[in-house]
């Protein structure tokens, strides 16, 4: 990600000096920026080892997630099971693993559904304004009145729920924020002295936008996406939770803490691991989304 | 005289105008769920009588609930049955729609407002005390458990209060509503939902208010004010209060709007009966109508929010009159 950032820089700046003399700032020095900044450290730190959890998931955890073992049933944490077991003798830590995959896999999607809509979307409205840009921003309105949770129940009462209808539902709730951000970006660049000037050299609107606008809105579209990515991890918890996406017996944290709720009282550590890896992991999200965030801001205070 | 006129008509025109821009969402949102509920092949009068009905009796049902008719018809009546204030009737439990949501409404409602309590009493003063120390270590802190905050869904919140203030030591009850009919009952059941809520959104509240507030307090007029010898409380109360309220107001109603949304989930981690209960037991019975009814009351409130905060916006900040 470093490498594609290292070129950007803030919407609000005009002329970088790196654009008068040709040269792209170092990326040894984004580097040290991006360690130094606690923010995006540990945000990193955090996103890496759940990235990294859950591709290991994918071809080992210490028991199967599914495995049923009547016999060791609610069994606490001990050497055999790290994190102990839940009430069908599942091995709660690498339940606690291949559910990473799901919050993985879910957040990547309705992410990539809301920026593969939301982006051009929102760079039409900016690019062409007028009767275009209204009826953009008029559709944006019309989904803002659908958060990720109405969505989703809306979608369940159709189509039944199940994975996928989470995944629509949070993209689909995501759209108009990109529109939004993108278009709020766009516009600042689009009335730039430089623009101005490439449309007075006579470059075509589309590469202006590819070679003036995108470079210079992708950092914060970056940092926005980490942040949404987390509200997304979030949102997916609350609807399995409420059996409306992922079902049992498959590992979700959501549904891990569906069925931790009989166990309150005899094994709360059950509510208690996958609350710690939903909090975790969302932190992580959403400390490196302000990370992106501050480092962009740095670079356009230089 | 003519001047006068052009500068009301200037005030009133973009509202106007933001108004249309509303009621333009409001129709294009009950034109999604309407659409997403209803264009799915598969009989709602087959779902209710079970599979072993004869298709005399579902074509029946059909007809008497309105279904055989043409969508744009079905969706002409139910429109204009949502503008008398006709809600319909359930196709479960035969209960008019309307009163239900009613009944819902006298639990999710207090226990919004109560959450919003909550969050504003965690988020003020936690923003201020960050922003005034900003740079400290008690003002990092601050910023460091109100990220924790914002990364705690409103499940684990709950779950975890449940466990410590319930399980193991019996202050509040568990679940369920016992009705208004005893006040402070009640409310002890909607303390810890409230708290599951609050908690959270407190934490994300006192983000913004924190950035806002020391916003104000690197501006130029708040410096001149300090150089005339106020104090930073004096001179924020003077000064800065107005400025810094105009992005508290947007989160505050972007909060209330996620608040509702919030609701529907702890509403069911506490059983309580309200929208959320409501919009969850009709989903899982297939009660669509009832969906359609609440969901687009729910959409409609999220967007009537949006509307009354950019409204607030235009009150406190002059310098947006007059724009669209």
């Amino acid at each position: 990600m470093s490498d594609a950032t290292a070129h950007q820089r803030g919407p609000g700046v005009l002329v970088d000096e790196s654009d008068l003399n040709g040269a792209r700032s170092d990326p040894k020095q984004t580097w040290r920026r991006w360690l130094r900044n606690p923010n995006s450290l540990i945000g990193g730190v955090i996103v890496v080892l759940v990235v990294a959890s859950a591709l290991v998931s994918l071809v080992w955890t210490p028991y199967s997630p599914l495995a049923v073992d009547p016999a060791h049933a609610l069994g606490g944490p001990s050497l055999r099971h790290l994190l102990g077991t839940d009430e069908y003798g599942r091995d709660v830590f690498s339940r606690l693993m291949a559910s990473s995959q799901i919050a993985l896999f879910v957040g990547a999607l309705s992410v990539l559904i809301a920026t593969v809509i939301g982006i051009p979307a929102g760079l039409l409205a900016a690019q062409r304004g007028g009767a275009t840009g209204q009826v953009v921003l008029r559709l944006a309105d019309i989904l803002y009145g659908f958060p990720a949770l109405l969505a989703a129940i809306v979608l369940a009462a159709a189509f039944g729920a199940s994975k996928s209808t989470v995944v629509l539902a949070i993209g689909i709730s995501y759209i108009p924020v990109f529109i939004r951000v993108t278009r709020s970006n766009a516009l600042v660049v689009l009335n730039s002295e430089y623009v101005l000037a490439a449309r007075a050299y006579g470059r075509r609107p589309l590469a202006i936008l590819r070679r003036h606008v995108v470079p210079n809105i992708a950092t914060t579209i970056i940092a926005q996406m980490s942040l949404l990515f987390s509200l997304a991890v979030l949102a997916e918890a609350a609807l399995d939770f409420l059996g409306l996406g992922t079902a049992a017996p498959a590992a979700s944290w959501g549904t891990m803490l569906q069925s931790s709720q009989d166990y309150l009282g005899n094994d709360p550590l059950l509510t208690v691991w996958p609350s710690l890896a939903i909090v975790v992991c969302v932190l992580g999200f959403s400390l490196l989304g302000d990370g992106i965030g501050e480092l962009r801001d740095a670079r356009s205070r230089r | 005289m003519n001047s006068t006129l052009r500068r009301a008509v200037g005030a009133v025109l973009p509202l106007l105008r933001r108004l249309m821009t509303m009621v333009v969402a409001l129709w294009g949102a009950s034109v999604l769920v309407f659409v997403v509920l209803n264009v799915l092949p598969g009989s709602p009068a087959q779902v209710i009588l079970g599979t072993q009905a004869t298709p005399q009796s579902v074509r029946q049902l059909t007809a008497q609930l309105g279904l055989n008719k043409p969508l744009l018809q079905q969706y002409v009546d139910w429109i204009g049955g949502l503008l008398r204030g006709n809600l319909g009737v359930s196709y479960i439990s035969h209960l008019g729609i309307g009163s239900q949501i009613a009944q819902a409404l006298s639990v999710t409602g207090p226990l919004v407002l109560l959450a919003l309590v909550i969050g504003l009493a965690i988020g003020l003063p936690l923003g201020f005390a960050g922003a005034l120390r900003n740079g400290r270590f008690s003002g990092s802190l601050i910023g460091g458990l109100s990220q924790i905050g914002m990364a705690v869904p409103s499940v684990v919140a709950g779950l975890l209060l449940i466990i410590v203030l319930t399980v193991k030591l019996h202050v509040f009850p568990t679940s369920g509503f016992p009705g208004w009919s005893d006040p402070l009952q009640a409310l002890r059941a909607l303390v810890l939902p409230a708290f599951s809520l609050g908690l959270v959104e407190g934490a994300i509240l006192s983000r913004y208010v924190r950035a806002s507030i020391l916003e104000q307090l690197r501006s130029d007029y708040l410096r001149t004010a300090r150089s005339k010898g106020l104090r930073v409380g004096q001179a924020l109360r003077r000064h800065g209060l107005r400025n810094a309220a105009i992005p508290l107001v947007t989160v505050l109603g972007l909060e209330l709007a996620s608040l509702v949304v919030g609701a529907i989930v702890v509403e069911n981690v506490f059983a309580l009966p309200g929208l959320g209960l409501l919009l969850l037991d009709s989903v899982n019975n297939r009660d669509l109508i009832t969906v359609q009814d609440t969901a687009m009351l729910v959409a409609s409130t999220v967007l009537v929010l949006n509307l009354l905060v950019d409204l607030s916006y235009r009150l406190l900040d002059p310098r947006l009159k007059g724009t669209a």
